[in-house]
């Protein structure tokens, strides 16, 4: 009895000394992941930049009311919610195609063909949104390619304003976002359809069913969990758009389309260094994030069966 | 596949099939090009005689070919060094993410672990939920990383979705390999360092060159954190030039272009051959991704 006790307490202090060694590791995801926290006390403040948070005034919730209540605020936050969901929501329209494109692109039978299309699509994946801003500019600038030849052209009333003006902004960023990415995203269809049962196909061709057919009734019926999934998912993530690309194609010119929540964020916080203000819509859209992210995991766990958690 | 080319073959290509194949040869080669064209447009600019790239005459191929750009990119103030931030910054953030990360994956493997689930929880939510920029800037601050090199490698130490990746992978090898080590007599870490890590080449090299090109393409970090000009990453030169060139095209033209022009170069000049210098890495590591990224992806996949 007392040798089974011992043995019981030896390996509870294995199972300890196996969290000992995550600990570290684990500390540094606490320490800029939950530490941070911390800060959303300020939005509860009238902090200016310089001064300690005791100096400050503890102004309760009247950040929030002012967002709200605000009339120029207001206004502010509902055009850039209008931006964020706007560009989210074309961009939707696009979801289908990194499917369609990996499904005609293996009905293509030159290997060869195949692979350079593969290779040179999915590089712009890789590429900064900086480095393609500076790309476009090369081509779509008010000096670029396309507006010089125009120029020699003599169509000189037909000068393309890609970059420089506010019409179209949100297409224009969704399609520099396909451009980047559809190759990129369509791998992961690459992947599936190598995974399809072959058995299918060759069923419904001697069952005489065409090429179309095919696609039709087979291959598309099995990618749509994947496409289901994918999506569902990218809910979770509907308020997170990131500052790079619009950091970089934003300006003075398109900034009242361009302008999306996180950069909103940026905005207030850095560059007017209203720190109580911008914490205060950080602070909701996390919030607001979560709540998304966890109605798509459930969503996903009861479509399929798994989830992040 | 196989199986299916085969039977293909046999069959004669009926006419639906020939348009098939010309619709879907067209559609990609367009495609494809239109990926190609715009890197392939920059190579040939900054070869090219700038003049005759400023009046849009460099369409299809390099005119009056130089490499001048090459060397006058030296001049612009700063490059150096910044390049040697970017690629330092690249080496040692890659290398130190990458242990980190392994690390961690490889103790979220042991379930006998103390309160596992709540600790791997709690790790995996980060990847969803963040304090917000604002609060994690005040955060890096009051750490005294704000304005220094620490700033690119701390905080991105563990990247929560390499962990998941490489974790996936450690599961499925099997698991006596470590447990005849454990019967010699090694502890978790010599098994770690012996065992794992050379058994999870494949993953590590995929994740290596996703967080290498994270790096490489940051710079919003610097934005964000960095007032120090000496601690300017190659990425955030090029954008900063591009936000002053594109000042000045909406003020006067190109009032700090013939500040630059003394330079002999055009700004134009400067702005393609940067644009290249930052490219021109990605374009060589690329060949060396495409070979894992399928396989990152599909492990991604299975789990995400």
């Amino acid at each position: 009895m007392k040798n089974k006790a011992a043995v019981k307490k030896r390996k509870k202090w294995n199972d300890f000394k196996v969290f000992l060694y995550l600990l570290p590791v684990l500390l540094i995801v606490i320490l800029f992941n939950y530490v941070p926290l911390w800060g959303w006390s300020f939005a509860f403040f009238q902090y200016k930049p310089g001064r300690a948070l005791a100096d400050s005034a503890f102004v309760g919730l009247d950040n929030f009311k002012a967002l709200f209540g605000n009339a120029v605020m207001r206004k502010n936050l509902f055009r850039v919610l209008t931006n964020t969901f706007g560009i989210h929501l074309l961009g939707y329209i696009f979801t289908p195609f990194p499917m369609i494109f990996a499904i005609l692109l293996s009905e293509v039978r030159g290997s060869k063909f195949k692979k350079i299309v593969q290779t040179i699509t999915t590089l712009p994946n890789f590429i900064s949104w900086v480095i393609l801003f500076s790309l476009a500019t090369s081509l779509f600038g008010s000096t670029g390619l396309i507006n010089t030849i125009f120029k020699e052209l003599g169509a000189e009333g037909q000068v393309v304003t890609f970059l420089t003006s506010n019409n179209h902004v949100w297409l224009a960023q969704v399609l520099l976002q396909q451009w980047k990415g559809l190759g990129w995203s369509s791998i992961i269809y690459f992947a599936a359809i190598a995974g399809l049962d072959q058995q299918l196909y060759e069923a419904a061709m001697v069952d005489g069913a065409g090429r179309w057919k095919r696609i039709w009734y087979i291959t598309i019926p099995q990618l749509i969990p994947t496409y289901f999934v994918l999506l569902i998912m990218s809910i979770g993530n509907f308020l997170n758009t990131g500052v790079d690309q619009y950091l970089a194609f934003g300006n003075a010119l398109n900034k009242a389309s361009i302008e999306v929540l996180d950069l909103y964020v940026y905005n207030l916080g850095v560059g007017s260094g209203q720190i109580s203000f911008s914490i205060a819509v950080g602070m909701m859209k996390s919030l607001v994030a979560f709540v998304l992210f966890f109605l798509a995991n459930t969503i996903s766990k009861k479509i399929r069966g798994t989830s992040v958690f | 596949m196989a199986g299916k080319a085969a039977i293909r073959k046999k069959k004669k290509w009926s006419a639906e099939d020939k348009i098939f194949n010309v619709i879907v040869y067209i559609i990609f080669g367009l495609f494809t090009f239109l990926c190609f064209y715009p890197f392939y447009y920059l190579i040939i600019c900054t070869i090219s005689n700038t003049q005759l790239v400023d009046m849009g005459r460099i369409i299809l191929w390099p005119r009056d070919i130089h490499f001048n750009n090459y060397f006058e990119i030296f001049k612009v103030q700063n490059l150096g060094r910044s390049a040697l931030i970017s690629i330092v910054r690249t080496l040692v953030g890659t290398s130190s993410t990458l242990l980190a990360s392994a690390y961690m994956a490889y103790f979220f493997t042991k379930e006998n672990m103390w309160g596992r689930k709540f600790w791997y929880r709690l790790t995996v939510v980060t990847m969803y939920f963040s304090a917000g920029m604002i609060p994690n800037y005040l955060n890096n601050q009051m750490l005294g990383l704000t304005n220094t090199f620490w700033i690119y490698i701390i905080p991105g130490l563990i990247s929560v979705y390499n962990m998941i990746l490489i974790k996936t992978s450690i599961e499925s090898m099997p698991a006596e390999l470590e447990e005849s080590a454990f019967l010699d007599g090694a502890g978790y870490l010599r098994r770690f360092v012996n065992i794992v890590l050379p058994l999870q080449k494949p993953i590590l090299a995929t994740v290596a060159l996703f967080s290498a090109v994270g790096h490489w393409n940051d710079f919003f970090t610097t934005k964000l954190y960095i007032t120090n000009t000496k601690l300017y990453t190659l990425q955030y030169l090029l954008y900063e030039l591009l936000s002053q060139i594109q000042a000045a095209s909406q003020q006067i033209q190109y009032e700090t272009g013939a500040q630059m022009a003394s330079n002999s170069i055009t700004p134009t000049g400067i702005r393609l051959t940067l644009t290249a210098v930052v490219t021109i890495p990605i374009m060589i590591v690329y060949p060396f991704i495409q070979k894992y990224y399928v396989k990152g992806i599909m492990i991604g996949a299975v789990k995400g």
